[in-house]
């Protein structure tokens, strides 16, 4: 019998799925959904101090393997998004995935909400963020280290950072993370920035101009960030990018992650996908004689 | 592929004082009634009914009021002009039934006409309440008139048919004559007092609902409504009654573009 439950910085998951932070997430209701729906955790929209609109349409459009999209972090603010938190049903953790523009801004954000969910996830890498936020940060590994630093002093539960693969070597980033007291990684936010041009307008389609390349097309490289992170840390790894069933959840888990976030896939597959990739899991563990998903962590190394 | 598609405006249709439609080549697939499309203007993207599914002529149309800068910019276009279209999304009316009541509000009359036209034309009985402020505000009028629907009009000033509000012109209705289901878009607030009449007359029926969208493909969250999560984009616009139930935000509240809750009305 495959048991798919794994634990996470000591938070018991039911299977290694999560909902990846701004694939809804925006509400209470959609969490909730999500855990109904078979994620093994939820990780919330990312949200900042002040309610964001972020930018005007068209924030998201489709490209071969996936889609870019600026939406703009648009959230409520953390004063409203604390009531969202409130009405989790806790069927599944949560994590509140928190962005700011400095230390100051990510610990007060943490500070008010830190009692509702079961871990933070700082979003130090969105690659569209306006004001300093997003992978400004998460490009400068002592900008990195400072914010998880002065989180990690100011809160109890478990911190993880979320990186960009936008960068000359994400193992640097990781190490900075993880020595200024990260408990884990996730890996990756969406790339780029990318762009589509409509070819008869000639018009960039994102209002924005430009934006984070997620879904299938960045697999790969999502696949090997972990690869080579895991090779140079000791926390745990949350891999994401492009997964769409239970063979790319393998891969990432293979290359060293222990479990995995699901975004731009629920475009093609719906809510079921997190269902149909934990019987799909299961079926294989089962059929190659695995017990525990903590087995096949890392077995490419 | 959710990417815009660039179409010319073939013909504009002036509807009212403030409605216009827009008239455009498309090769029609399974475009349902209810169904909306993502409109581009090359400056902002937002989502708008078909009003209008010509499968023959392989044409659709959308029917715009002017009330915002977006919708100006969109009146202020002349035929031969160019917008990105994407879509049909998310699930449009289902048709049962022999004998509908169909209720539309204002410019809710846009999926409404095309559901008419839609049904009626499989010969289904259909009888329409078009509710608008005033006479010259009712919308495809002609339309209906050329269809095998039956018209009830109704006006907040009396100037044409019942005068006062839709919903009560549909309770007088329900209450006379028996009906298999019913139709409604409009104004949130109107078609919340008509599930209630609906409720009570325990008739079957069917609301199109409005959020504030994004992406318009099932990722971004912005429309997800209050307390099942459901999209707006996806799961609906349209709702059966039975799913309205567990919408509670449905005639309370709609959150804005930040997702900060506003109350309705
Ligand atoms: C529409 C959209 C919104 C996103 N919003 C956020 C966000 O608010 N915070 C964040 O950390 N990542 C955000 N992401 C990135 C995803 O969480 C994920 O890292 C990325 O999309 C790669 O995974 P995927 O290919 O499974 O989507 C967003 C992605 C998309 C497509």
């Amino acid at each position: 019998m495959t048991i798919l439950e794994i634990e996470l910085c000591g938070i018991k998951m039911r299977n290694p799925t999560m909902l990846a932070a701004g694939i809804l997430g925006s509400t209470a209701s959609s969490l909730n959904w999500a855990g109904r729906s078979g994620a093994g955790a939820v990780v919330t929209k990312s949200f900042g101090i002040e309610p964001n609109k972020g930018y005007s349409n068209p924030t998201t459009v489709e490209v071969m393997g996936g889609i870019i999209n600026a939406v703009g972090l648009s959230n409520p603010g953390v004063n409203n998004f604390k009531l969202e938190l409130e009405k989790l049903d806790k069927s599944v953790p949560a994590i509140a995935s928190v962005y700011g523009a400095n230390q100051y801004e990510f610990s007060d954000i943490v500070s008010k909400i830190e009692n509702l969910v079961d871990a933070i996830e700082l979003n130090v890498s969105c690659p569209h963020a306006m004001g300093g936020c997003g992978s400004a940060i998460g490009q400068d590994p002592n900008l990195t280290a400072d914010i998880v630093r002065t989180v990690k002093k100011n809160v109890k539960i478990p911190v993880i950072v979320k990186l960009t693969p936008n960068v000359t070597d994400i193992v640097e980033i990781a190490q900075y993370a993880e020595d200024a007291g990260a408990d884990a990684l996730t890996l990756i936010n969406s790339m780029g920035p990318g762009m589509k041009i409509d070819i008869e307008t000639g018009i960039p389609i994102l209002k924005n101009r430009v934006g984070g390349l997620s879904g299938p097309a960045i697999k790969p490289i999502a696949i090997r960030c972990v690869f080579d992170v895991f090779e140079s840390v000791d926390i745990p790894i949350i891999g994401v990018g492009g997964i769409r069933d239970y063979k790319d959840v393998l891969e990432f888990l293979y290359a060293g992650a222990q479990c995995v976030q699901i975004g731009t896939s629920i475009m093609y597959e719906g809510m079921d996908i997190f269902t149909n990739i934990n019987n799909g899991l299961r079926r294989f563990m089962d059929k190659k004689g695995y017990g525990s998903v903590d087995e096949i962590v890392g077995i490419a190394h | 592929m959710n990417i815009p598609r660039i179409v010319k405006i073939k013909q504009i249709i002036n509807e009212s004082p403030t409605v216009k439609t827009f008239i455009f080549d498309w090769d029609v697939k399974d475009e349902i009634p209810g169904q909306f499309m993502m409109v581009w203007n090359f400056n902002n993207e937002k989502p708008m009914s078909i009003s209008y599914i010509d499968p023959v002529k392989n044409e659709i149309g959308i029917s715009i009021r002017n009330i915002g800068k977006f919708t100006k910019q969109i009146h202020n276009l002349c035929e031969g002009d160019k917008l990105g279209l994407r879509g049909p999304y998310g699930r449009g009316f289902h048709i049962a039934g022999s004998k509908i009541l169909v209720v539309g509000g204002g410019i809710g009359m846009a999926p409404i006409i095309a559901f008419s036209d839609k049904a009626s034309g499989m010969g289904i009985e259909v009888h329409i309440i078009s509710a608008a402020t005033t006479h010259n505000e009712l919308l495809f009028n002609d339309r209906i008139e050329k269809s095998d629907a039956k018209l009830l009009t109704c006006t907040d000033d009396g100037t044409s048919g019942f005068c006062g509000f839709g919903t009560d012109l549909a309770e007088k209705t329900l209450s006379e004559i028996d009906y298999d289901m019913v139709i409604c878009c409009g104004p949130e607030v109107m078609m919340k007092k008509l599930f209630d009449i609906v409720e009570k007359f325990k008739i079957p029926a069917q609301f199109s609902m409005e959020r504030y969208m994004k992406c318009g493909m099932g990722l971004c969250g912005q429309c997800c409504v209050d307390n099942v999560g459901w999209r707006i984009c996806v799961e609906g616009p349209v709702f059966w009654t039975d799913e309205l139930r567990m919408i509670n935000e449905f005639g309370q509240y709609r959150r804005d573009s930040s997702g900060v809750k506003h109350n309705i009305p």
